[in-house]
């Protein structure tokens, strides 16, 4: 592999604080150096002027779809769609078909991602026996395959004896138990958030009190277990109020919002529109706030995509009966930079926090740093590029998008995966 | 309103106004027979009918037939709506036959505005799920100003199942725009608090006394169990607490009048006394029925 010298970028790094103009030299898939005006013979020249070059973009929550659902996604497309959005590893959801339950499984997902991902996949295992919630699946062996954490993301356990011991077990093998966090007794039937739009549009609630129960269970659970709990795609203020109460209080709990929980509310539901249509749903213009609070003020670690691709013809139904979730890979940078940094909420820096150093912790992974001797996984971008999404052109297999069409200031330019350039902004794209 | 018709919350005073006004001109006349109109001849409407309906469906194609249009009805029983075809595919089918609008009525909320992103075709909801059902709020203002000369500051009690009412929706917002007093009533669990921030002038009360005291005008829901997942309140008291009786017309206005948008469940929400009383306009709502939908078809393909 020839060398590779990213030369002039600014170089930004939450790890140590880093940011400055300098090179970066990179050979055999590691960072050698970082410094002014490097020069390396035979090393293939980037030219980063203007651009910032950051760790590589790590997003915890990924839908892969592979095995079982290749119509929807597979983890070659995922991961094309997640290089083009920043991201050089991200984290795949166990509900496949099988289910990610056991080592053979997680072996597979990892051959595949070995001869088809253009990204680093990091395969997360099942809590439960087929995400059933009764019986506790191969935890030990998936970990020793390779998983980073534990899920049943989507089907939430809900008998509170079982969460306990999956608890106890993870927290053995130091694994982190990410839930999603929602009372499938007070969902049920639910299409939307429950609120003053769910009546105006006639569509069933899901309360945000079905998420904020599960939360107080898994942190009362954390607290007499002591097992690290991450909560996913936080969408209620209440929720997070408890999660930033728990982590002042020196519990073991992590979180993260989405980019569609920041950007959009339960309003923009007005069109029955099924791209707007995810678990949690989106919600008040109150807990939207809240959660940008929460990242401003630093509660919340990671921002994560929840990156659910679904086919048209399963978004293209009457409203109550299309699936939840939204695709975001893409999009995930420049819908952060305009709800965040644009609006002077946070400086880039710990926006690139949230992307990378912030995830990598909740995984208590040790990479993510820029410093030499590290996998050279990077993220350049350009804070200042003018471009429209068009989900049509969009390296997903499914298009179920609520950001087409909108146009954003900032976004991706180069992906660097292992020391090699694995994506770059064409110029008709730009 | 080319576009069609999908609610009643986001059209136009004014829209309301024309559309009861011309629809004055359409109410039968004593003793005398229809003339058939002219207005829209060689015009197609296709009435697309997912879920049952008699007085909706019926009085629709008898508005378009006696403004002269071809009207033809499709109803889920007996059709390749019942056999498994998706909304997509019957879209891609009903716009091969190129019909000049259609009139819907489906189970899912917002199925209608699904539709109308998707064909170029004027489409008129005729009900959708639990959200809005335009026309009938309008022939509901049509009988309550045939008997009243203005909406203005008429208090209007709403009592029944609420939240799965698309009738109550589309008169809460209509009321709302002309300066009525809405007062809801009904259980707690089908009368969440959210109702009354939809639109100005709604206020809540789990009284039905005090939701009748001093109304102008009572509009009785039906009670939808076949849209409640689950038991909102304890079987057998409901029409102890919301049932409409004889004896709550006292606390009305003496010219009170009471509305239904039918089928009534006579026992249930409303007594037999008080559905057959000469307060009772359930009959006039019906005849409004065509009367209001002559107007709007017009509006829409005249």
């Amino acid at each position: 592999m020839p060398k590779l010298l990213i030369r002039n970028g600014r170089v930004m790094d939450p790890a140590t604080g880093f940011d400055q103009v300098a090179d970066v030299l990179i050979k055999s898939g590691l960072i050698v150096r970082i410094g002014p005006n490097l020069h390396a013979t035979g090393a293939i020249a980037f030219d980063a002027t203007g651009l910032v070059v950051a760790p590589g973009f790590i997003d915890l929550h990924t839908h892969l779809r592979e095995p079982g659902y290749e119509h929807a996604e597979t983890i070659e497309t995922g991961t094309k769609a997640a290089v083009a959005g920043g991201f050089t590893t991200v984290c795949a959801m166990p509900n496949t078909k099988p289910v990610n339950d056991d080592a053979a499984v997680t072996r597979y997902i990892l051959e595949q991602a070995e001869r088809f991902a253009l990204a680093n996949v990091l395969p997360v295992g099942a809590i439960t026996e087929n995400s059933e919630g009764e019986r506790l699946a191969a935890i030990g062996s998936m970990k020793a395959a390779g998983a980073v954490a534990i899920s049943d993301d989507g089907r939430p356990v809900m008998n509170s004896r079982v969460m306990r011991r999956a608890m106890e077990f993870a927290r053995a093998f130091d694994l982190v138990v990410i839930d999603h966090c929602e009372d499938l007794n007070l969902s049920a039937g639910g299409d939307m958030h429950e609120g003053e739009h769910s009546v105006r549009l006639g569509l069933r609630g899901i309360p945000s009190v079905a998420e904020d129960i599960m939360v107080a269970r898994d942190l009362l659970l954390v607290e007499l277990t002591g097992a690290r709990l991450h909560v996913a795609h936080v969408s209620s203020a209440r929720s997070l109020a408890m999660i930033a109460e728990a982590k002042q209080r020196g519990l073991p709990v992590t979180c993260e919002v989405t980019p569609h929980h920041i950007a959009l509310t339960d309003a923009d539901l007005a069109g029955y529109d099924s791209n707007f249509k995810m678990k949690p749903p989106l919600r008040s213009a109150a807990d939207r706030d809240a959660l940008i609070e929460g990242i401003v003020s630093g509660v919340v670690d990671a921002i994560a995509t929840d990156h659910a691709p679904h086919p048209g013809s399963e978004k293209m139904q009457e409203f109550e009966k299309c699936p939840f979730g939204v695709i975001g890979l893409e999009t995930a940078l420049g819908v952060a930079l305009k709800t965040l940094v644009h609006t002077g909420k946070i400086p880039l820096m710990r926006l690139i926090e949230l992307f990378t150093t912030g995830p990598a912790r909740v995984l208590g992974l040790s990479r993510a740093g820029l410093e030499p001797g590290a996998v050279a996984d990077l993220t350049i971008f350009d804070p200042e590029l003018i471009w429209t999404y068009d989900v049509n052109r969009s390296f997903s297999k499914s298009k179920n998008s609520p950001f087409d069409g909108w146009t954003f200031r900032g976004g991706p330019v180069a992906t660097v995966v292992k020391g090699r350039i694995v994506w770059q902004r064409s110029q008709e794209r730009g | 309103m080319r576009a069609g018709l999908l609610g009643i919350e986001h059209l136009e005073r004014a829209e309301i106004e024309a559309i009861l006004e011309r629809a004055k001109a359409f109410q039968p006349a004593q003793n005398q027979p229809f003339v058939k109109l002219d207005t829209l001849r060689g015009r197609l409407i296709v009435n697309l009918f997912f879920e049952a309906s008699t007085r909706t469906r019926t009085s629709f194609e008898i508005a378009a037939k006696r403004l002269g249009a071809d009207a033809i009805s499709i109803t889920a029983a007996g059709s390749s709506l019942s056999k498994g075809e998706s909304l997509v595919d019957t879209l891609n089918t009903l716009a091969a036959m190129r019909p000049d609008a259609i009139v819907m009525r489906h189970s899912a909320s917002g199925a209608p505005h699904f539709l109308a992103r998707h064909l170029p075709i004027p489409i008129i909801n005729a009900g959708d799920g639990t959200h809005e059902h335009p026309t009938q709020a309008l022939l509901d203002a049509r009988t309550i100003l045939d008997h009243r000369p203005t909406l203005e500051g008429l208090r209007v009690a709403i009592i029944g199942d609420i939240v799965h009412s698309r009738v109550a929706r589309s008169n809460i917002f209509l009321l709302s725009k002309f300066g009525a007093e809405i007062v809801l009533c009904g259980p707690a669990s089908l009368v969440p608090p959210e109702l009354a921030r939809i639109a100005p002038g709604v206020r809540i009360t789990y009284d039905m006394r005090e939701a009748i005291r001093g109304a102008d005008v009572i509009m009785m829901l039906r009670v939808q169990l076949e849209r409640q997942q689950e038991a909102a309140f304890p079987a057998g008291e409901y029409f102890q607490f919301y049932g409409l009786r004889l004896e709550h017309l006292e606390l009305a206005k003496p010219d009170a009048i009471v509305m239904h948008p039918g089928p009534i469940n006579r026992g249930r929400e409303i007594s037999s006394e008080v559905a057959d009383s000469q307060r009772s306009v359930i009959l006039n709502q019906v005849e409004n029925g065509v009367a209001v939908r002559m107007a709007v078809l017009e509006r829409i393909l005249g």
